[in-house]
């Protein structure tokens, strides 16, 4: 009984390992009822679903039927079973005829395809038109005309960083959240206007059928009109550097009525918000808010330790520029650092943020200025 | 490989040629070049394999686990780059050198010097790919298509990647230079252009392909260097650019460059298929005219890889219709094919398996590339999964299946020994079961819209990126039976017959005995 514990505790061991991978990949198959374009949310994604429907049922008929003829052949002329090779090489006929009958196929694919290029293309006469900005690595909106022209925001991804890393349990709509959705009306007609800041973005809404990318210094324009309210998940499908996977987009349709009090809302939110630029801030007043604005804006790339991931993504703790002279660092933060994925922030946050900012990364870690960085002087940067 | 060391020991004599290393490095003959060409491509095969499974791996589970992001775009890009330019290509390279005089009667390569050139540029290129992961900030982490303006933002590494791309194109070009004037100056007498085997008429066409196509790329990524460290402004707005520019300029070469990589691999399996259906190819002049209506048309689809940068509904449509037409002379190679097995007298030896195993999935890729052509469904599909599944449908079940098919195919005429049947029939298996797993449900994941080039994703895509990643595990450990199947081979293969396929037809099969001499063909043969 003793002596054989051990190999049974190999045999007990290899068996339970064997009981959980099985388990986990059965688990994973019957999980996978991800295998199909999601649910359209719009006209025109719905003629895109039955285009793709169309063309797979023409595509698997003749596939199988090409097959067949192989797999016959596979089957019944095989020297094992005694065939003999026939010796022809040619036939005017059927090779005339299987260059025609394809290409009378993709005329008939082709006129249904187009009439949807058509009318994914006609961006005229919307009833709102929101300019999408592409930074590393978030979105910005703008609404530019319509209801709720104004309001303008960053939406950032929403999801903790300790379930990235493993160190908390994924959500359910884990790399899919914003901490800012963009609200828009269902029945409208939205233009959507793409363009980016620093590298090729590209925005993507697969339920309304809508995809363009963001092209730094152009603008794009695409069209979407959302046929149910919900809530509508995406990412950025576009290499735009190391936090590429990170920018979800996140669209939440609503009615008109909770449209519009959302555009009441957000309005009188945005004037309670608004910073006071000429206060005279306290240093403790000025690192808090410093710490939110660099876990929502520098943690990717400069990490919560500020040790960055040199020699890409300098570490800050430490760092000489941070200890240096203010005034350069508040520059390097307006403008970006040209050729690096240090972006300029002038555009994205206010006077108080930034003022806020550097006086956290001026007085956090080993850093110990003691400096209070006043909104004024960051104003004064700017050119 | 050994059968031709052993032939080389009384070939040499009257050159006075070196032993050891430095016979390989100053080789002008074009059989040792299509090895060296081969093994290196070998290599190359296993260190982008080894960075793919590294992205397998992390991809297994949602979560960053084992490598950072920056990381692992590192790994998308070299594995790219390392793939396509130096595993398949050169791969091809090495079976036109191998293969292309000894099938029309040629003595040698045209230029034999400038054939040696052009392999060793090959590890120097291969060398910077490798050494930009160990510069300040690592290899660029772009994609393989590197798309300016993200180019910019990169480190030295990037400096390297530029010039390892001049260097292989150099390579390209000057070996398609050799193809195309030895066959068009070196067939033997009364090997007109009509009777060559249809391989010879593939790699034609792709020399031409390639010495079109490799400029445009040296060019795009010389304006991307310039841009980084002179002060142009080719692809950036703020000086005037366009960012897009880069891509159409890409593209130029980018379409092509998937027909450089196919029409070789369509060339061997024209080879393959006819001898063991004991039964002349189907259609060989339509298959020659529609070799050239598909290189024709590779240079007018560019632009079907940008429809959502933007373009006018105008040349979204130009470029739909354009695209589609592919599959007209596309189809007609497949059923060629089809019909050259028809009525044939089959036999399934493993090179017969991979080109049907090529057929079958390579047509699979041809539907989803139909699918992609579709603007409105492109639209919903590009930058997704489905891209990464198409593609690699096209460019592993067809360009690898091809390669796999023509190495075991010709292996006994070159080494004069035969592989073990029951290990490659075992390799074909694996290598077609593990690539299904890997890439087939990678369609379903680009349809659920998980986009390409991310290291972590969202919860939903889990169980179909761990089918995946166990496929590409098993995909890459059959390889190495590959590997040791042809070291088994060459070292202590059973002594392959003189006619070792009995339906293989080409000069080499016919004129030559096996194991092929060190120098064939120093007179030129008499063709009927």
């Amino acid at each position: 009984m003793k002596a054989c514990k051990p190999a049974r505790g190999i045999a007990t061991r290899a068996a339970q390992l064997l009981a959980v991978i099985s388990g986990w990949a059965l688990s994973g198959l019957a999980l996978a009822a991800e295998w199909n374009l999601r649910p359209a949310g719009s006209k025109i994604a719905t003629e895109i679903h039955d285009l793709h429907e169309y063309v797979m049922i023409l595509c698997t008929v003749i596939f199988v039927g090409v097959f067949s003829f192989m797999f016959w052949s596979v089957y019944a002329h095989r020297k094992s079973k005694g065939h003999k090779a026939a010796q022809f090489h040619e036939n005017t006929t059927i090779e005339i005829l299987w260059t025609v009958i394809p290409a009378i196929i993709l005329v008939i694919i082709a006129l249904p395809a187009t009439r949807v290029v058509i009318a994914q293309k006609d961006t005229s006469n919307p009833d709102l038109t929101i300019k999408v900005t592409g930074y590393q690595w978030k979105w910005g909106y703008d609404y530019v005309k319509g209801e709720g022209e104004g309001i303008s925001f960053i939406s950032t991804l929403a999801t903790p960083r300790e379930q990235i890393e493993n160190r908390a349990p994924k959500g359910e709509h884990y790399l899919l959240e914003v901490d800012n959705e963009l609200v828009v009306p269902v029945g409208k007609k939205v233009r959507i206007l793409t363009t980016a800041a620093d590298v090729i973005h590209s925005w993507w809404m697969p339920s309304f059928g809508a995809k363009q990318d963001a092209i730094p210094g152009f603008i794009r324009d695409m069209h979407f009109r959302a046929e149910q309210t919900g809530t509508f998940r995406s990412q950025c499908v576009e290499l735009c550097g190391k936090e590429h996977g990170f920018m979800p987009i996140v669209v939440k349709v609503v009615t008109q009525d909770e449209y519009g009090k959302w555009v009441g809302d957000k309005m009188k939110l945005i004037a309670a918000a608004a910073d006071d630029p000429n206060k005279q801030y306290a240093l403790d007043e000025l690192r808090t808010r410093g710490e939110q604005v660099y876990a929502k804006n520098c943690v990717a790339c400069h990490q919560a330790t500020g040790k960055g991931m040199p020699p890409a993504f300098p570490p800050l703790d430490g760092a000489k520029i941070v200890l240096g002279p203010k005034d350069e660092q508040i520059r390097i933060v307006l403008n970006g650092r040209p050729k690096t994925a240090m972006a300029a922030f002038g555009g994205q946050l206010n006077d108080v943020e930034l003022a806020a900012l550097v006086t956290f990364t001026r007085n956090n870690w080993s850093n110990k200025t003691g400096e209070a960085i006043q909104p004024a002087e960051v104003k004064a940067l700017r050119k | 490989m050994s059968a031709v060391i052993d032939t080389h020991g009384h070939a040499h004599d009257h050159h006075g040629g070196y032993g050891g290393v430095m016979r390989w490095i100053t080789t002008t003959n074009h059989k040792d070049i299509g090895t060296l060409y081969l093994w290196f491509s070998f290599i190359m095969f296993m260190v982008g394999g080894v960075m793919a499974l590294a992205i397998r791996l992390e991809l297994f589970s949602p979560g960053i686990q084992f490598f950072n992001p920056d990381l692992f775009n590192q790994f998308t890009t070299m594995h790219g780059l390392i793939m396509v330019f130096g595993a398949i290509m050169p791969a091809f390279v090495g079976f036109a050198n191998w293969q292309i005089p000894m099938m029309i009667g040629a003595p040698d390569m045209a230029f034999a010097r400038l054939n040696n050139w052009s392999f060793w540029l090959l590890p120097f290129a291969a060398s910077l790919l490798v050494i930009s992961f160990f510069t300040p900030g690592g290899a660029p982490g772009v994609g393989w298509t590197l798309y300016a303006p993200l180019t910019v933002q990169m480190g030295v590494g990037m400096d390297l990647t530029i010039f390892a791309v001049h260097l292989l194109g150099m390579s390209s070009i000057l070996g398609s230079i050799n193809i195309i004037t030895t066959i068009l100056n070196m067939r033997a007498p009364g090997m007109n252009l009509m009777r060559m085997p249809l391989f010879c008429w593939t790699w034609l066409i792709t020399a031409y392909l390639l010495v079109a196509a490799m400029p445009v790329l040296a060019g795009a990524v010389t304006m991307s260097l310039t841009d980084r460290h002179f002060g142009t402004s080719f692809f950036n707005a703020a000086g005037g650019g366009d960012p897009v520019l880069y891509q159409h300029i890409f593209w130029f070469f980018g379409h092509p460059e998937v027909y450089i990589i196919a029409l070789p691999a369509f060339g061997v399996v024209s080879q393959v298929i006819p001898a063991f259906s004991r039964k002349p190819l189907f259609g060989y002049a339509s298959m020659v005219y529609a070799t050239s209506a598909i290189a024709i048309l590779s240079f007018i689809v560019w632009a079907h890889h940008m429809y959502t940068v933007g373009m006018p509904v105008q040349g979204q449509l130009f470029f739909m219709y354009a695209t589609t037409l592919i599959a007209i002379p596309t189809g007609v190679k497949v059923f060629n094919w089809v019909a050259t097995m028809w009525q044939g007298s089959l036999t399934f030896e493993t090179p017969m398996l991979f080109a049907i195993g090529f057929l079958f999935l390579f047509t699979l890729g041809g539907f989803t590339g139909l699918v992609l052509s579709l603007v409105p469904i492109d639209i919903q599909l590009h930058d997704t999964y489905y891209v990464v599944a198409h593609f690699h449908y096209v460019m592993v079940a067809g360009a690898l299946f091809a390669a796999f098919a023509g190495i075991y195919f010709w292996l006994p005429k070159w080494t004069g020994r035969m592989y073990d049947e029951t290990l490659g029939k075992w390799h074909f298996w694996l290598t077609m079961i593990f690539f299904n797993i890997t890439f087939f449900v990678q369609h379903f994941l680009g349809l659920a819209g998980m986009p390409r080039r991310i290291p972590d994703y969202p919860l939903m895509f889990e169980s179909w990126n761990k089918v995946s990643s166990i496929g590409a595990f098993g995909f890459g450990l059959a390889q190495l039976l590959f590997l040791y199947v042809v070291l088994k081979a060459i070292r202590s293969g059973a002594k392959a017959p003189e006619r070792p396929w009995e339906g293989a037809d080409s000069l080499e099969w016919t004129h030559l005995p096996t194991p092929v001499p060190y120098h064939t063909f120093e007179t030129p043969p008499v063709l009927k």
